[in-house]
């Protein structure tokens, strides 16, 4: 469990500083009078934004532990580490690109630059959509190689993390393509830059998800792993 | 208590209250049915909670029918017993307490404590309720599969719970108990982001951290537990469906069942005890803290005096759900796990006893010198904070390796969990409906019936769990479908057994009293008026009881102080109202 350990040590360490900046040395029975700290906006922050924070908490605290159940599965006698077919680095890289498209459509944005706004949505878009179609080719040359979800516990993990970032991704689409028209001029124009900040930030999450899901498929991540659990032992 | 001399501010601008951006239902359909008022979507919860509540009733009346007088009830063969019991455990554990708790009381009481029209995300939290609905609906229908329910235990420990021997395990129970928890969770997600983000930012002007009522730091905290800890729930349900449907091996290890090896091999059950439990620790305080902070309102109100240690009793909060984080394994002292850890974890267990106990001190403090009102939701708080205290004292016991591992099988176990986490909770859901069913109708409960459920409910648990302990001390197991005459067990205890059960029939009795004075009241309860208990929190203060769409009318309230100005020296009533800014500002000069 030494991953979700380490997760929630960076999360419960965010609340503790956030909690340290919430005046909770103050006396309250000795405070009268509308407190200018505690407006209907007391961050001063979209509460889209917040929301979103706290959503990736709970979705890194998902990958945490499928990540812990990794790391204590793999430790058995069974386990055989599965070969990484090359379009996997294929599409990290088309998800990178979906990540610096979307990126390059905020500035853009930012610029009222149109033009620049729809073609780098509509990269990230084809990007994003070439990562999940690229995922499955994997999923079909491993099935192909021999590689079944049943046969290993490392195939079952393969398919069944990939599986379920590919699930992520797919809502993160839904969530893009609610954005979009409006770059076109027929949805909502004034919630766009935020809706765009907003799918930016998730892209950007899931390319790091799934960056250390393919240190854990690697293995690259074991002998980090190896220190924190002899450090928690 | 307030300084009343203390200077305020007199230059307060008006409320600025943008346009409503409310959602405004246009039919019956959207108003009642599909809401996003989170007032509404608050009773649909625990309508639904109370609903599959009444069935986890009946079912341990059924246990209890069968622990007390075996072979009294046909049906009740082996494999519905344990089916019985793993469905009055999830549905009590999950769908009644964590239900009502976060979303009932929370989705009422959020947007109206900290001065909201609602939630922030009024159609996430919509969609919110109806997945839940789905959740226990899926639940439901495990009851009229074939082979009926998983009889897996509440724990869903594999590989029992996915094999051919126990009920459920190859056919329909546990695909149908996996989904629903999954839906739940999902569901859950959604609400709690709304509890987490409207308690975030939507909290009124004035209404600081600080000044909010010590229920919604406890609704707050076990919320963010709850968003942590889920997930881990999560995890084990999708591993163990991959387990079952796909035959992976992620839990699974190499089996013989009956001659036949299983393509199952290589997997740890140890793995998935490590992740239910990671949820199961902080779920025993998603419940706990929503209570604490509950009977810490109540207490105060009725005893008419300010919470004493109001900031010791956040920090506690806050610690005790960091710290739940950490204890989890004391579920697992005899699962055969590295005995080096049973130390720490021991160790963790303990020190969480520091914040709780400071917690119950803090409690006796308020009541010691406060005008005590023996009313009902305080005849509730009192029976909460002696029965804490005595489940809260034999987990101190159980989370000590050396006496855990003798008593781990037995039914003091199940007494302890029922005293902390069972009956305790659930006196504090009774006060709290007591103490706010007013403002939900403009009605109060009938004072007899309240008073008879009370006594009833108090003095019948006690009637049914400390037998219980003994019983457990004596050796007795948990988990048998009947015990028979084992050379083990020295002492006789079938009369005890019998008389537990008649006690928990007694007691199922009065909750049904209970609910026909909830239903019976919403015509013929005496009138409330706003604020019958006198209370300072702001949910009391609305223009309207009860509420009316947008809680506030036309502008939100200005908080002016915390939730606990009572029998202020000076003040014209025995309390201040958050929203009021007394002393008034002195007129100013035109």
């Amino acid at each position: 469990m030494s991953v979700i350990l380490v997760f929630l040590v960076v999360v419960i360490g965010f609340a503790g500083w956030w909690l340290a900046h919430q005046r909770l040395l103050s006396k309250p029975w000795l405070e009268v009078g509308p407190d200018p700290l505690g407006g209907p906006r007391p961050t001063g922050m979209p509460t889209e934004k917040i929301a979103l924070g706290i959503f990736l908490a709970v979705v890194g605290a998902l990958f945490a532990l499928f990540a812990s159940a990794y790391f204590m599965r793999m430790e058995f006698a069974d386990w055989r580490p599965i070969p990484i077919p090359r379009i996997v680095w294929l599409n990290t890289g088309v998800l990178v690109l979906a990540s610096v498209a979307l990126e390059c459509a905020l500035a853009a944005d930012r610029q009222h630059d149109r033009g620049s706004l729809r073609l780098s949505l509509a990269a990230g878009a084809v990007a994003t959509v070439t990562f999940l179609g690229g995922q499955l080719v994997a999923w079909r040359d491993l099935a192909a190689s021999g590689y079944l979800v049943t046969g290993n516990p490392a195939n079952s993990f393969f398919y069944l993390l990939t599986g379920l970032h590919g699930l992520h991704i797919l809502g993160g689409l839904v969530a893009l393509a609610r954005a979009t028209p409006a770059a076109w001029g027929t949805g909502d124009a004034r919630g766009l830059r935020l809706r765009l900040e907003l799918c930016v930030a998730y892209w950007h999450f899931l390319l790091f998800v799934w960056l250390c899901l393919l240190v854990l498929f690697t293995g690259w991540a074991t002998g980090f792993v190896n220190i924190c659990r002899g450090f928690l032992t | 208590m307030v300084d009343a001399t203390q200077e305020i501010d007199t230059d307060i601008p008006p409320a600025e209250v943008p346009e409503l951006e409310l959602y405004h239902p246009k039919s019956w359909w959207t108003t009642y049915v599909f809401s996003q008022d989170a007032k509404i979507i608050a009773l649909q919860y625990s309508g639904t909670a109370f609903a599959i509540g009444l069935v986890a009733l009946v079912l341990s009346w059924l246990i209890r029918l069968q622990l007390g007088f075996p072979g009294l009830v046909d049906f009740i063969t082996p494999e519905a017993y344990y089916q019985i019991v793993t469905m009055h455990g999830m549905i009590m554990v999950v769908y009644l307490l964590t239900a009502l708790f976060l979303g009932g009381f929370g989705n009422y009481l959020i947007p109206l404590m900290v001065g909201a029209r609602d939630m922030v995300f009024p159609y996430v939290n919509m969609l919110s309720y109806w997945i839940y609905l789905l959740a226990v609906l899926v639940l439901v229908a495990s009851f009229f599969a074939p082979g009926g329910p998983t009889g897996a235990g509440w724990t869903l420990y594999p590989p029992q719970a996915i094999l051919g021997g126990t009920p459920g395990g190859q056919q329909a129970g546990i695909l149908l108990m996996l989904a629903s928890l999954m839906l739940f969770i999902i569901g859950f997600t959604m609400g709690g982001l709304n509890y987490v983000v409207t308690i975030l930012q939507g909290r009124t002007r004035g209404m600081t951290l600080m000044r909010m009522p010590l229920t919604l730091w406890g609704i707050f905290t076990a919320t963010v537990m709850a968003l942590l800890a889920f997930p881990a729930l999560f995890v084990a349900c999708v591993m163990m469906m991959f387990d079952r449907v796909l035959g992976t091996s992620f839990f699974m290890p190499a089996l013989v069942e009956m001659g036949e090896q299983l393509k199952y091999g290589g997997g740890s059950p140890i793995l998935f005890q490590h992740l239910f439990w990671f949820f199961g620790h902080p779920e025993v305080y998603i419940v706990a803290l929503p209570a604490f902070g509950i009977v810490s309102d109540l207490i105060s109100v009725h005893a008419r005096k300010n919470i004493f240690g109001y900031r010791m009793m956040v920090w506690a909060i806050v610690i005790i759900g960091a710290l739940s984080f950490v204890v989890w394994a004391h579920h697992m002292y005899v699962s055969g796990m590295d005995p080096r850890f049973g130390f720490f974890f021991a160790t963790t267990t303990l020190v969480i006893a520091v914040p709780t106990a400071l917690k119950v001190y803090n409690w006796i403090l308020t009541l010691w010198r406060g005008d005590i009102h023996l009313r009902l939701p305080m005849l509730f708080a009192l029976a909460f904070i002696v029965t804490f205290l005595n489940g809260g004292l034999t987990g101190l016991f159980l989370g000590n390796v050396v006496v855990d591992v003798p008593l781990s099988d037995t039914m003091f176990v199940v007494a302890h969990f029922h005293m902390v986490m069972g009956v305790a909770p659930i006196l504090v859901i009774f006060g709290a409906i007591y103490h706010w069913y007013p403002k939900i109708t403009g009605r109060m409960l009938d004072e007899k019936m309240g008073r008879f459920h009370f006594w009833v409910t108090f003095v019948g648990a006690y009637a049914i769990f400390f037998p219980m302990h003994y019983v457990g001390l004596v050796g007795v197991p948990r988990r048998y479908v009947e015990l028979g005459d084992p050379a083990f067990v020295t002492t006789p205890v079938h009369g005890l057994n019998a008389f537990i059960t008649v006690a928990a029939l007694v007691v199922g009795f009065a909750q049904l009293v209970f609910l026909f004075n909830i239903v019976w009241s919403l015509r013929h309860g005496r009138p409330s008026g706003g604020n019958p208990w006198g209370a300072a929190s702001l949910e009391w203060q609305t223009p309207e009881t009860p509420p009316g769409h947008g809680n506030w009318g036309r502008e939100l309230p200005i908080v002016y102080r915390w939730a606990y100005d009572y029998s202020v020296p000076g003040a014209p009533r025995d309390f201040i109202a958050q929203d009021d800014p007394w002393p008034q500002p002195p007129a100013r000069p035109s």
